[in-house]
Order: structure tokens, then C-alpha cells, then sequence
């Protein structure tokens, strides 16, 4: 059971006011408890955490490079188990060294089997470097190299299903959660890390900063999400979605609407056609996963 | 023991006593036959190492580092581009100051792609706070290995080494070895004794950031472990000379230097060849040494100074070329030598495994006495 | 002196960086409307809410970046978003 008094990320990180990411790290570390050794990616989390000397993390931790943690995880594990000892290995890394520049690292240590936890906080674009366009930044996003203008809407391609690639390669658990349902994500980080082998997690981290709403809206925008569909936590076990989490549907620009990286959808004119378009996402989603509570009609 | 075995498998077999706990690695000619054979071992359980088959060089090194901080004693070996696409992770592991002992088959660089030899690989990482060993023969490549370990994981030092020796020409030669036994080692090298690890009983954050208050501080203190490390190497190189007989502790050894007037200046294989061509140049009266380089990081600048104060003139061999400058040793020979008054003259010889023979020894040697060098040596006529 | 060996570091200095002295708005939290439900204290990325000896809830101002999290998310609206006054 997880200990809610534990706090193993401290206080002192220079997160921004409102972080969803900093607030993942806490509820990360909080699940996997002390006997954990965190590998992590260079990105916002390592920046904010671990300007030397001020480290955040009252776990061992470890950073290398930006698409290595996987790779230096591997090693971390191999060395652990040489040594027989039973400390848990739990890599975090945003969705840049994820989806995109940790993919090889990523591929090779979930082929090989090693027992470890991969928690990627995703905030859907670049943050460190300041608010880029990577994989896993939603269609029609605008970022700063996704930039809505004259002849754009944005980010032009749908996220990367990473969880279902990861899956592929046999992980016998991976799963979804957000930073809006704690005890969700608690509940799923403890199930990882005692499941042998090598599992992942995907964990929605709004960034106030990078999409633009205010830092106290952080939880708020993060279940939006989840309730338009746009969206789903689930677990697959062994390859197969055992479970996703049921919602009332909202229409999905209740979502777009908070933040600023879709304003360009609602202003200076309406463009529905692309809200449509998005819609149509949430849509195949509710189908894919079955989320769609289904109200009986009056 | 003497024995006749392949480079590689030579290698192999010295890295198998030094206990390594954890291994990664990715093919590459022509260092595959290296992880070949730990492979082969450790399928035996004649090596108990977790043995890690990682999907590229990047992760190999990374791997290691991974297992290094977690308190394990690491081993990997690449050559040319595997080294190439480690080149971040060099950097880094010697930043994270992790002892990693990594063996280099050294080979060309593409592009054009060329499997052969020369020693632009692990030249080009000069910059990156790994030692580097170079090896003449096999004997001494397997002999490095030891002391590279005993050196790196001094907690005064704390910094990766290379343990380099020439692709093909020595990694696939066949050569007597003196093997030493698995007792013989253990005296030499004693258990890994990991400065700091990640361990839940006392969390330590590695590989955080430095800021601009700090990074510069970080920089210094690595080039001083590095640069201290020569007195380390000069006390465990004896050592091993005192327990098996050949001594380590020169970073750099003259041949027939104390009354030459010429001398070579060469690293690797290369200097077999050299040596056989200074043997027939004495015999015609011709006062030509070698000052070989075992040492190249750190760079021994005062004792190769030293040892060619009385010279007249200095010809380096370069096996690698700093394209747009010179050659990387000969840089490094003028910058020893300067305000001495000695030439020196750099010569590229050998790129991509281009055969270098005795009678191009004997013509360099012809060369720097009319003063002619900073050149490539054996370039076909239709460049010229 | 030495710095520590490869940039390293034990746990504790980052209580240095004093982050409260970011806030713009500070979260009062009302003693009455509070239900000790502790949600303040799971969602505030700083982890910086905690219980105090009396039994209230608050959070510790020498951290608290005054994000409003706590104020946003509180069930029982006990916790107010004030100006800071400095």
C-alpha cells in the first residue's frame, strides 16, 4: 500500500507555480516508495530537479543523457541483479525522450525484458527547450515549431500511440494515467512496479506554461481531458486493455476552449471544420476503449 | 602460460580475470570477435557477468554507465562509427567520472566507409576525459586491460579508459601470449570498489547540472584527476612489472633512442614495423630511434620532452589526421617540444588501412633529413 | 575544496531554493469549511501541505509557490487565494 505521508521529491524544485510534471514526480516517488533507483531523461523534470547541488530527489537517482534512460536503466537493473539486490528501477522521461529521441534505447531495453517501470510525464511538447512540437503533441496544437498562422491550425499530425508500440514489444503491463486522479496513478505505478518485467506507464502532465491557462487550472484542464475523451486511461495487461475509464462525454472543445495553444480554433472566427476534426479523435477513442457511459434516455 | 591466440580473443580472455560484472556491447567489425568470445564465456559460466546485447553503441555505453553507478564493474568494446555514435555518451561517462574500461579495435571513419585500420576513432575522442592506452603487440594490448581497470577505478582518478589496439593487424593476428592466471590478477586488481553508487540506504543524485557557477570548476577538477592519473599509472604499471615482468609504468618507451639523432615518434602496431626498420638502419650506420607512445590521454608532454631533449630532428607518425590542421599526435609532439628548437615534422601514414612497410619508415626517415614533412606519406600519384 | 566527484549530490540542499518568495497569490486555508480531506495535500506539486500538530491543514510558506491548486481543487472551498502583501 502506498504511503501518503511519504514525500521522496522535495520541496525547493524550481517547477513553474502549477506544474503537472513536478506534481507527477511527487506521486511517482510517493508510489514506488524509497526502495527505488530513478533513471531519469533530460528534459524540464531533470532541469527543475537537480540544479547541482540542490537535488529534489531523496531517491538514488540518476541522470545521463536525453535518449538514454532506457539504455543506462538496463544497466542500472543488470548491475542490481548481479549484485542481488532488491531496489525497484523506475525511469522518468518526458514525451520528447519518449516518443521521439529515446524510441531506439526504448525499443532495445523492452525487447531485452529488463524489470523496470517507464513513467513518461507527458506535457505534449518540448517544455525545456521552450514549448516545441515533438510525437506526442495533439493535432492542431500550436507550438513554437507547430505554430498556428496564416496557413496553419497547428501541430498537423495526431499523437504517436506509444503505449500500443510499447505493448507490441511485449511488456506485460502498460498503461495510461493522469496527474487529476492520484490514486489512480498510485494505484497503477505500485502495479508496474511489482509486475516482473519491464512495464510503462503514460502519465497526462498538463503544463500551464506550455499551453496556456493559469497554474491553478493544472488539475482541471487534466480532467478535461479524460472527460472529452481526448484522453483515456487504461491498463493492458499481456497486450490486452483490460480496463479504461468510463465518462459522461463532453464535447471536446469544452477541453480546446481552457487553453491557448487551441485558440486559434475558436478566435479570431470559428473553425469548425477542424473542431470537427478533433471531435472525430475523441470519438474513435470512446469507440476504441469503450468509455462512453451510456445515459439511459428520459 | 604462453600461448598463440588471436588478438581479440587475447583481449577477451584478459578482460574475463578482470571480473567484469556487467558487459555490453554491439557488433562491429572488426571488434566483434571480442564480445564473441565474452559471449562464449559467459554461456560456459566461465565469466558470471550479466552480458547485455543492447540494440546499438549508444545504449552500450549507456548501459554501462547505468550499471557502473549502480556499483558494478563495466565492460564494453566498439571501434570507428560504434564509437562514433557513443561520442555523446563518452563525454558523459567521464563527466559522471564512472571508470568504464572500454576496448577499441581501432579502424577508420567513414565516410567513404572503410572497415580498416587507422586510429581516427578514439583520436577523435581525445577531448572527451577517457584515458587512452595504445598497444603495439598483443601482449601488451591484454596487459593494458589490467592496468587501465586498476588505473580508472583509482578514487583518485575515477575516469573511463580505452584500452586501444589496431583492427585486423593486431586484433585478428595470431601472437604468443603470456596468460597470466585468474590468482595472478586478483592479486593486481583488486575488487571493484565503486567511489559512490546508487543505493537506497544512501540516495545519491548522479549526473545532475552545473551551472555557470560550477561547470567550469567541474572541467578543471576532471582535467586534474586526468592529469594526476600519470603518477598513478607510474605506480601500478611497476607494480605489474615487479609481479609478472613487464613494466607498465612509462607512458612513453624509447628504442634505440639514447644516441640516435633522428627519432620517430609513433603509437599502436605501427611501432613494431618502426622498430625492424630502425634494427636495418643501424646496421647502415644510421642513428634513427622510436619514442613509442603508450600513453596518449593523459598526454605525457614532460617526459616525452625529456626523453628527446638530444635528438636533432622528430618524425611523428600519425595515423589519423585533424582535417583543416595536422595530424593529432604531431600537434601534440610541437606543443611538447616547443621553444626547444627541435623540428618536428608530422607524416599521416596508414589511413583506412593502408599498408605501411618498413621501406616507408626507412623514406620518412629519408624525408624529415631534407627537412620535408607536415604531409601525408604514400599519396597515389593521380592526387598529386 | 572539492566539489563533489562527477556533479553529484545527497538529498537536502534543495530546501535552499526557498520558492514561497515566487508567490504572487498565497492560499489562505479557513479552519472551518475544511473538511481534512487532505486532496490540498495530494495535488500540490510542491508537496508542501501538510497536517500540523493542532490537526489543521496548511500549507509551508517558505515553498509554497502559490500556484492555487489547492484553492481550485478544494472541495469545500475553505482555502482563498489572497494577494500577498510584501
Amino acid at each position: 500500500m502506498v504511503d501518503k505521508t511519504l514525500e521522496l521529491f522535495d520541496c525547493g524544485h524550481r517547477a513553474c507555480g502549477g506544474c503537472g510534471a513536478a506534481l507527477a514526480a511527487r506521486l511517482v516517488t510517493k508510489a514506488a516508495g524509497t526502495n527505488t533507483i530513478v533513471v531519469s531523461a533530460t528534459g524540464c523534470m531533470e532541469v527543475f530537479s537537480t540544479p547541482y547541488p540542490e537535488t529534489a530527489w531523496k531517491v538514488p537517482w540518476i541522470h545521463s543523457l536525453f535518449e538514454n534512460a532506457s539504455a543506462v536503466a538496463s544497466g542500472v537493473e543488470a548491475s542490481l541483479k548481479k549484485q542481488g539486490r532488491t531496489e525497484k528501477v523506475v525511469i522518468m522521461a518526458g514525451d520528447g525522450a519518449t516518443f521521439d529521441i529515446g524510441m531506439i534505447c526504448i525499443s532495445g531495453a523492452f525487447e531485452r525484458g529488463h524489470d523496470f517501470t517507464y513513467i513518461c510525464y507527458d506535457n505534449e511538447a518540448y517544455m525545456n527547450t521552450g514549448i516545441q512540437r515533438s510525437g506526442a503533441t495533439p493535432y492542431d496544437a500550436s507550438t513554437t515549431t507547430s505554430p498556428a498562422g496564416k496557413c496553419s491550425f497547428g501541430n498537423k499530425r495526431p499523437k504517436k500511440d506509444i503505449p500500443q508500440i510499447i505493448a507490441a514489444h511485449g511488456a506485460p503491463y502498460v498503461a495510461t494515467a493522469s496527474i487529476a486522479y492520484p490514486a489512480d496513478l498510485m494505484q497503477k505505478v505500485e502495479k508496474a512496479i511489482n509486475t516482473v518485467g519491464p512495464c510503462y506507464i503514460q502519465v497526462h502532465a498538463p503544463c500551464c506554461t506550455g499551453w496556456g491557462f493559469e497554474g491553478e487550472q493544472t488539475i482541471a484542464v487534466a480532467k478535461l481531458a479524460i472527460e472529452t475523451g481526448l484522453w483515456v486511461n487504461y491498463e493492458m495487461v499481456d497486450g490486452k486493455v483490460v480496463k479504461a475509464k468510463k465518462v459522461v462525454r463532453k464535447p471536446v472543445e469544452e477541453y480546446l476552449k481552457t487553453q491557448k495553444r487551441f485558440r486559434h480554433l475558436f478566435k479570431p472566427t470559428r473553425q469548425d471544420a477542424e473542431i470537427a476534426t478533433i471531435q472525430a479523435i475523441a470519438d474513435r477513442n470512446a469507440e476504441k476503449y469503450a468509455i462512453d457511459i451510456k445515459l439511459k434516455k428520459e | 602460460m604462453m600461448q598463440i591466440t588471436e588478438g581479440s580473443h587475447a583481449v577477451a580472455d584478459a578482460v574475463r580475470l578482470c571480473r567484469p560484472q556487467v558487459i555490453a556491447a554491439y557488433p562491429i567489425t572488426p571488434q566483434t570477435h571480442i564480445v564473441e568470445a565474452l559471449a562464449d564465456m559467459v554461456a560456459d559460466c566461465e565469466l558470471d557477468a550479466e552480458y547485455l546485447t543492447v540494440d546499438n553503441e549508444l545504449s552500450a555505453l549507456s548501459a554501462c554507465i547505468g550499471a557502473s553507478a549502480a556499483g558494478s564493474r563495466t565492460y564494453s568494446a566498439t571501434t570507428s562509427q560504434g564509437l562514433a555514435l557513443m561520442f555523446e555518451v563518452c563525454f558523459n561517462a567521464a563527466g559522471m567520472r564512472l571508470p568504464i574500461v572500454m576496448s577499441i579495435a581501432n579502424r577508420a571513419l567513414g565516410a567513404p566507409l572503410s572497415i580498416w585500420n587507422d586510429q581516427q576513432d578514439s583520436i577523435s575522442l581525445r577531448d572527451s576525459g577517457w584515458l587512452q592506452f595504445y598497444a603495439e603487440d598483443n601482449q601488451e594490448a591484454t596487459d593494458l586491460h589490467y592496468l587501465a581497470y586498476r588505473v580508472a577505478e583509482d578514487h583518485s582518478v575515477l575516469l573511463p579508459a580505452f584500452v586501444c589496439f589496431d583492427g585486423f593487424i593486431l586484433s585478428h593476428t595470431y601472437e604468443p601470449i603470456d596468460t597470466l592466471s585468474q590468482e595472478d590478477i586478483d592479486r593486481f586488481l583488486p575488487k571493484f570498489s565503486p567511489y559512490e553508487r546508487l543505493d537506497a540506504a544512501d540516495p545519491i543524485s548522479f549526473g545532475m547540472y552545473a551551472t555557470p557557477e560550477y561547470y567550469l570548476e567541474f572541467r578543471y577538477e576532471m582535467d586534474r584527476a586526468l592529469k594526476e592519473s600519470k603518477a598513478i599509472i607510474e605506480k601500478r604499471g611497476k607494480e605489474f612489472g615487479q609481479m609478472f615482468g613487464r613494466d607498465y609504468s612509462a607512458m612513453v618507451e624509447g628504442y634505440r633512442l639514447e644516441d640516435a639523432d633522428t627519432a620517430i615518434v609513433a603509437m599502436g602496431s605501427i611501432c613494431g614495423t618502426t622498430k625492424d626498420a630502425i634494427d636495418e638502419m643501424r646496421e647502415e650506420g644510421k642513428k634513427v630511434g622510436l619514442l613509442k607512445i603508450r600513453v596518449f590521454r593523459p598526454f605525457p608532454t614532460e617526459d616525452l620532452a625529456r626523453a628527446l631533449a638530444h635528438v636533432q630532428r622528430v618524425a611523428v607518425l600519425d595515423k589519423n589526421i585533424s582535417l583543416g590542421a595536422k595530424g593529432a599526435v604531431a600537434l601534440e609532439v610541437k606543443d611538447a617540444l616547443y621553444g626547444s628548437g627541435i623540428p618536428v615534422k608530422g607524416y599521416v601514414i596508414g589511413l583506412g588501412g593502408r599498408d605501411v612497410r618498413k621501406k616507408d619508415i626507412k623514406a620518412i626517415v629519408g624525408l624529415i633529413g631534407k627537412g620535408q614533412g607536415d604531409m601525408f606519406y604514400g599519396l597515389r600519384t593521380e592526387v598529386l | 575544496m572539492s566539489l563533489a566527484v562527477g556533479c553529484r549530490a545527497r538529498p537536502g540542499k534543495a530546501r535552499d531554493n526557498k520558492t514561497g518568495s515566487w508567490r504572487v497569490f498565497k492560499p489562505v486555508f479557513g479552519k472551518e469549511k475544511c473538511t481534512l480531506c487532505g486532496l490540498c495535500m495530494t495535488l500540490c506539486p510542491e508537496g508542501c501541505v501538510h497536517e500540523t500538530e493542532e490537526g489543521f491543514i496548511t500549507p509551508d510558506y517558505t515553498y509554497c509557490k502559490g500556484c492555487g491548486i489547492c484553492a481550485q481543487e478544494c472541495p469545500g472551498e475553505a482555502i482563498e487565494m489572497k494577494q500577498e502583501e510584501k
